[in-house]
């Protein structure tokens, strides 16, 4: 077994196989593993917004769905992975409270998965697997050796995809 | 107003801040041991921090940690969200002592136990809030409390993504409570917008 490397929030890193990459406690915050499955190489973004260009303060180019992709698939063709026929994998964006009607701030989650698609596409990026939206929180490790997402949640069986 | 900057804060501030976390989670408190009957509820001196979003969660035992986040938006002439936090086994000691339980029950909450956690955040944070609101003479109303019982990573997501809005760390205030012998820890975080900031401040003649 490799090591397993911890990605934070607003945050992106990557792995080689036979090591792994995680991120924990998802809420409202959407990870999007990438992978390169001819070189086993995979990126791991853990995005907290839709829109960089929303805010005013967005140097952090992590916090973001628009630039922290960009940033980690950069990274990870930095570090030998291709550009062309990378995959993804994404989890998290739920509503972790059940706001009333009315409040932008209910919406987060949902904006973050719609904003990660977007960007997605954009690129030529096909999804492979997804496991978004609801109202609990997620931890997802993925393994570039084998191309699986595992995906827990508090009392539900552990899921790959 | 909205420039209020909190990474150039000063140690004044920092020392107001503090102190407004100390009068609230006090009323807290004290509305807290006596729902419960108890004399033994102590509080610890308040953390005013300026965090990593990747820090956050540490202060509640570690992203995958289970707590109990009940949150609350803030209205009024104060914007932003409070929240109120506990580790979900000091939840199930509340409960057990609310309702008469045997105290060693710590598996599961029943629908009853989840209204009634629900309330107890709706009591102490109303009690926390009206004092601030009395101090700097501000009208604050908040909505109904919501509640989830998750992963701490997942629950701070929430107030995070607030932050993130307009910069890249969380200001925390942050208070314990402690009854002796039963170990219950709360964790108070309050929230507001940075415009708010700027008004709690201005109220406060700084």
């Amino acid at each position: 077994m490799g090591n397993m490397i911890k990605v934070g929030m607003a945050d992106f890193n990557i792995c080689k196989a036979p090591d792994a990459i995680t991120t924990l406690g998802l809420g409202s915050c959407v990870g999007i593993a990438l992978y390169d499955a001819n070189r086993k190489i995979a990126g791991l973004a853990h995005i907290m917004l839709p829109d960089s260009q929303a805010v005013k303060n967005n140097s952090n180019v992590a916090k973001f769905a628009d630039t922290g992709i960009d940033a980690c698939i950069d990274m990870m063709v930095k570090n030998g992975a291709s550009r062309i026929g990378l995959v993804a994998k994404i989890a998290g964006g739920a509503q972790m409270f059940a706001f009333g009607s009315g409040n932008d701030m209910l919406r987060i989650g949902e904006r973050n998965v719609i904003a990660t698609k977007a960007k997605l596409k954009q690129l030529g990026i096909r999804i492979l697997a997804e496991d978004t939206g609801n109202s609990y929180g997620r931890t997802i490790e993925f393994y570039p050796e084998t191309g699986e997402l595992l995906i827990k949640a508090v009392g539900k069986p552990p899921k790959k995809v | 107003m909205s420039d209020f900057d909190y990474s150039a804060m000063d140690s004044l501030q920092f020392d107001v801040l503090r102190e407004i976390g100390n009068i609230g989670a006090g009323n807290a408190t004290t509305a807290l041991s006596q729902l419960l009957h108890s004399t033994k509820i102590d509080m610890k001196v308040p953390n005013v921090e300026l965090l990593d979003f990747q820090d956050l969660a540490d202060m509640i035992g570690g992203a995958e940690n289970l707590i109990v986040g009940i949150l609350l938006t803030l209205e009024g002439e104060i914007d932003g969200m409070m929240m109120f936090m506990m580790e979900k086994e000091s939840a199930h000691h509340v409960i057990n002592i609310l309702m008469n339980r045997d105290l060693e029950d710590f598996e599961s909450f029943t629908e009853m136990d989840l209204s009634a956690l629900n309330e107890i955040g709706n009591i102490i944070a109303g009690a926390y809030l009206s004092s601030i609101s009395t101090l700097t003479n501000m009208l604050i109303t908040s909505s109904v409390p919501y509640m989830a019982i998750d992963m701490a990573g997942a629950i701070l997501s929430v107030p995070a993504i607030e932050f993130g809005k307009v910069g890249d760390k969380a200001l925390v205030i942050k208070t314990q409570i402690v009854e002796d012998d039963i170990e219950v820890s709360g964790y108070f975080v309050l929230i507001p917008t940075l415009e708010s900031y700027s008004k709690i401040m201005a109220s406060l003649g700084l």
